[in-house]
């Protein structure tokens, strides 16, 4: 247990990725807020699981991509657990389209949600992080946002940019002791990759070195990772969990 | 009651390591008094506190001095 007595928030939480992180966050002793945006249902069953397991957790409605509704959120962490220590920005969500079909309510709505939502939140804890000194904020990005892939040039833009956020905010927040850091997840098995024609799922095998799908929990243990003391030297990098499709 | 101007005073003291000599009114927190511009936004948000008050970034931009901290707050509060 090496969170305890720690807070995270984690956007995105009900299910997939995110919904590993907070379980992680939680087996480590965190009090871990499961923000979600329409999955109430799945959202409560993440914090009934955190709790029958004898940890402590509150589900939060949120729109990432909103600065008011995004306040409300950190409000209600503070008010319910006094603290915020750790950020998650894992919320994301995909239109893909190819750049000739692609509409401009696609691009803005993954932009909005994966990209401004990264910004909106991360700038909504710096104050209660300023006055701790100390925080870490781990942004989930995507090996896409390094590599590229064609079909998601909204998705693969807004991931990129979360890159560069990631090492901006590490830079002006690193006197302050808040560490930030990306995690790019290649090919993870969730809803989002369930969609996936069986073709392409098939070509993206291909080009992975260690053959096989990643799981959530593989970047669950990361993002635990860099938020224990065991990280305190590391801020504004980006690490590949994607079997080494991507060096 | 303390003043306004010792309340700045100490607030400034306590966050930026320097003498309280040096809080003069026409001190200014980047060129004289040694604050970065993070420095800046955190003392502003202790001010905040200190004087409970909300001061929105527009008004904080034209905060440069300790005489321009204690002419906003004076200006809210009375």
């Amino acid at each position: 247990m090496t969170l305890q007595n720690k807070t995270a928030v984690v956007t995105g939480a009900s299910r997939g990725i995110g919904q590993a992180i907070a379980l992680e966050l939680a087996k480590q002793g965190a009090k871990v807020v499961v923000n979600y945006s329409g999955s109430e249902a799945r959202a409560l069953q993440v914090v009934e699981q955190i709790q029958a397991a004898g940890g402590e957790a509150i589900a939060v409605q949120a729109n990432v991509a909103d600065a008011e509704s995004v306040t409300q959120l950190m409000n209600k962490a503070l008010e319910t657990f006094g603290s915020i220590d750790i950020l998650v920005n894992n919320a994301g969500i995909t239109r893909d389209n190819l750049l000739m079909r692609m509409k401009e309510d696609e691009w803005d709505d993954v932009m909005n949600t994966n990209l401004k939502g990264v910004f909106l939140c991360t700038k909504a804890v710096t104050r209660q992080m300023m006055k701790q000194r100390s925080g870490r904020i781990i942004n989930i990005s995507s090996i896409v946002g390094v590599s590229g892939n064609a079909g998601q040039a909204n998705y693969v833009a807004a991931k990129a940019g979360v890159i560069g956020l990631t090492k901006t905010t590490a830079k002006e927040l690193a006197s302050r002791n808040i560490l930030v850091n990306a995690i790019a997840p290649g090919f993870i098995t969730t809803d989002m990759t369930d969609e996936l024609s069986e073709e392409l799922k098939q070509a993206m095998l291909a080009q992975i070195p260690l053959a096989k799908l990643g799981q959530p929990e593989d970047i669950a243990k990361a993002v635990a990772f860099f938020a224990s003391d065991a990280s305190s030297y590391i801020t504004g990098q980006t690490l590949h969990i994607d079997g080494g499709m991507v060096m | 009651m303390s003043t306004v101007l010792e309340r700045v005073t100490k607030v400034v003291v306590d966050r930026l390591g320097v003498e309280e000599s040096e809080v003069k009114l026409e001190a200014s927190f980047r060129d004289d008094l040694g604050a970065d511009s993070l420095d800046v936004v955190e003392l502003v948000m202790e001010l905040e506190d200190e004087f409970d008050m909300e001061i929105s970034d527009e008004d904080a931009e034209k905060i440069a001095t300790v005489g321009d901290a204690i002419s906003y707050i004076e200006s809210k509060v009375n």
